[in-house]
């Protein structure tokens, strides 16, 4: 076992990945020699050359539409989207072509690709970076969308991505990237793609988050407790596909849930997610679900951050409504 | 002084060997093919241009669905296709359905991709090929990664990809190519400059002169090359092979063409933006009128042999129609079972649903 951050996670799955399998290529703006903006692949290149890792000319749909062509040859790909508010400009070869590949082919072709990419707010990026886009994402059939919280998931989750023989959009929240350390298994293992994890049992309260508002719920089932509310949170893990066995028994013990994004609040994966809970356990529930999200407005420019994200005390707010109502 | 470059577009003067009386005008840069190879290229354009006829009149009997029309084109399409080996891969656009089915694309399946029928994608083992791009410019930066991976696989082969002059003018045309360029990638492109993107004429489409030039900004071979002269798209596009499959990288082929018929049969009227006189111009200049002279010539090609080709193509395109007719119904529960290698849950529950419906 070792300390590990989220980032030395992603390098230590991507390094046993290509190790592992000779198909695996790593590619994308700067990734090469300079370790990538953030150095997820810091050292990769030097240790399995520039035919397994290297940096691309500077053009995301490009980047994307090479991973569909090096897939059809065989290869497992696994671009890098600097950040992910750069996706609009490979939305045609993620949504058009890549996600459609085994479904256009009658399953004849199949595109095992994961397409690795930074986002999540509160670290304060000009604007188009820091975006959660994931909701564009997950209504796109043939995609599986994974959002790790926290090193041990990270790696875990992103070995079975590269491992999946469909593609797969692997997003990792920015203001994770450094924030803490744990024990990570210096051998591989993996963790299931579509399977949430209830990090905290309660029976009040549910409280469903992923990426950074995981962290942010826990800290805000603490300050429940103090009140004696007992709230359980689930970490969702994969947005698409939900797992919903999971959530449902969750659902079925507290009757009471709040679902916390940090995208906004229109359209997006809560919406969704509190859809599927009121067609199925509506009779299990005490309150009408609600959610704590972003306003409605592009991403916050960065002064306001702060301000736009929703945080624990939104939650506690918010979980206290649903008890209260 | 200038201080800018000028007459890029001198460079691109288009190539031809044989005119549109059939004779040769550049005699040295005659392609080495056999008798029997000038035949077989003859015998596929002649085919090809009878399933145009056939696939326009099942379309207007309700009979095939989608189609677009390829009558004009088939030097480009042909002359490209027919300087392949089998190993390559091709990346088409819509238009380019006649290259997948001489590259081994069974014919009733061509016809299944028109009716939307999923089958019609399901290319056997050993066609090098993917169906084809619908939205126009995502093969070719597609292209660059199959080259790519070619290249990386060791293998002598070549990633070709079609598209349009229309095509020319998305980012993915310019990506594509420069990414090709960039790792030295085995792939060829080819621009079918049919004069017409649906209706936007080839002026309105860029200030460039030629689409050949286009190759010179991310630093690969262009050529320009008589669309209608089947021996000289041949000659291009085996020169570009041999070069891509060297280590020197893409070419860009730019084909002057014309289609006659309509972009699609889902109502294109070329009416609106063609002249007459500009249809008869082109039609002067027919792919097969100068080759079948210039094989008449060398006493290759009769009348005879042409009904001969006629007749099987006819007799071929109504076999595969009734395979198609035969070939089973499909289904939303196939659809779904096509999703993931694994259906997740959410699937799973909707494939019992239409799996459900199906039974009735």
């Amino acid at each position: 076992m070792a300390q590990m951050t989220m980032i030395q996670a992603i390098t230590d799955a991507l390094r046993t990945e290509l190790k592992n399998d000779e198909n695996v290529m790593i590619f994308g703006e700067d990734v090469g020699k300079n370790g990538g903006v953030f150095r997820a692949t810091e050292g990769l290149q030097a240790e399995f050359g520039e035919e397994r890792v290297f940096d691309t000319p500077l053009a995301e749909s490009a980047i994307g539409g090479m991973a569909v062509g090096l897939a059809v040859e065989g290869f497992r790909p696994v671009p890098e989207i600097q950040f992910f508010g750069f996706v609009y400009e490979v939305m045609d070869a993620i949504s058009g072509q890549l996600a459609r590949l085994r479904y256009r082919s009658g399953g004849t072709q199949s595109a095992p690709v994961t397409i690795r990419a930074p986002f999540g707010g509160g670290v304060h990026t000009p604007e188009l970076h820091a975006d959660s886009l994931e909701g564009l994402m997950a209504q796109q059939p043939g995609l599986k969308v994974v959002i790790p919280s926290n090193p041990y998931d990270a790696k875990g989750l992103l070995i079975s991505a590269i491992r999946d023989n469909d593609p797969v959009v692997y997003l990792e929240h920015m203001k994770l990237y450094r924030s803490f350390r744990e024990e990570v298994p210096e051998e591989e293992y993996t963790v299931e793609i579509g399977k949430a994890a209830v990090k905290r049992e309660g029976t009040d309260v549910t409280l469903i988050a992923y990426g950074a508002m995981v962290q942010a719920s826990m800290k805000a089932a603490e300050e429940l407790e103090k009140n004696n509310v007992s709230a359980e949170v689930i970490d969702l893990r994969t947005v698409s596909p939900i797992d919903l066995d999971t959530v449902l028994a969750s659902v079925k013990k507290t009757g009471r849930v709040v679902v916390v994004q940090e995208a906004q609040r229109q359209a997006g994966v809560a919406a969704h997610l509190i859809s599927e809970i009121q067609e199925r356990a509506i009779l299990h529930l005490d309150a009408p679900v609600m959610r704590v999200t972003a306003p409605d407005t592009v991403f916050a420019f960065s002064q306001a951050e702060e301000v736009w994200l929703p945080n624990h005390s939104d939650i506690v707010e918010k979980a206290n409504e649903v008890i209260n109502f | 002084m200038k201080r800018t470059l000028e007459g890029i577009e001198d460079q691109f003067e288009m190539f031809q060997i044989l005119n549109e009386d059939g004779e040769v005008v550049n005699e040295e840069a005659l392609p080495d093919l056999s008798d029997e190879e000038l035949k077989e290229l003859m015998h596929r354009m002649v085919y090809t241009r009878i399933l145009d006829q056939r696939s326009i009149a099942l379309n207007r009997q309700g009979r095939l669905g989608f189609y677009a029309p390829t009558a004009g084109q088939e030097a480009s399409q042909l002359g490209t296709q027919f300087a392949l080996e089998k190993e390559d891969f091709i990346l088409p656009g819509y238009r380019d359905v006649p290259q997948l089915i001489w590259h081994g694309l069974p014919l009733y399946q061509a016809f299944l991709f028109s009716r939307g029928h999923f089958h019609g994608n399901q290319f056997p083992e050993g066609v090098n090929a993917l169906s084809p791009a619908i939205i126009i410019g995502a093969q070719i930066t597609q292209a660059a990664g199959v080259a790519l991976g070619m290249k990386r696989r060791g293998k002598k082969a070549v990633a070709i990809t079609y598209t349009g002059d229309g095509g020319t003018s998305q980012g993915d045309f310019y990506e594509g190519m420069n990414f090709a360029g960039a790792f030295e990638a085995p792939a060829i492109f080819v621009v079918q400059n049919n004069q017409f993107a649906i209706s936007v004429p080839r002026e309105k489409q860029t200030k460039a002169k030629t689409l050949a030039q286009k190759a010179v900004a991310v630093g690969i071979n262009g050529i320009q090359v008589d669309g209608m002269d089947v021996l000289a798209v041949y000659a291009a596009t085996k020169d570009a092979r041999e070069r891509a499959i060297n280590g020197e990288g893409p070419t860009l082929i730019e084909t002057l063409t014309y289609r006659y018929g309509p972009h699609t049969m889902a109502g294109d009227d070329p009416t609106r933006y063609r002249t007459e006189d500009m249809d008869s111009e082109w039609e002067k200049q027919d792919p097969l009128v100068r080759f079948r002279k210039y094989l008449e010539a060398k006493g290759l090609w009769s009348e005879e042999e042409e009904n001969k080709v006629i007749d099987q193509a006819k007799e071929e395109i109504k076999a595969a129609i009734k395979q198609a007719d035969a070939h089973p119904k499909m289904k939303v529960s196939d659809l779904i079972n096509n999703m993931y290698e694994v259906l997740p849950s959410n699937l799973k529950e909707q494939l019992e649903v239409y799996k459900e419906k199906e039974s009735k």
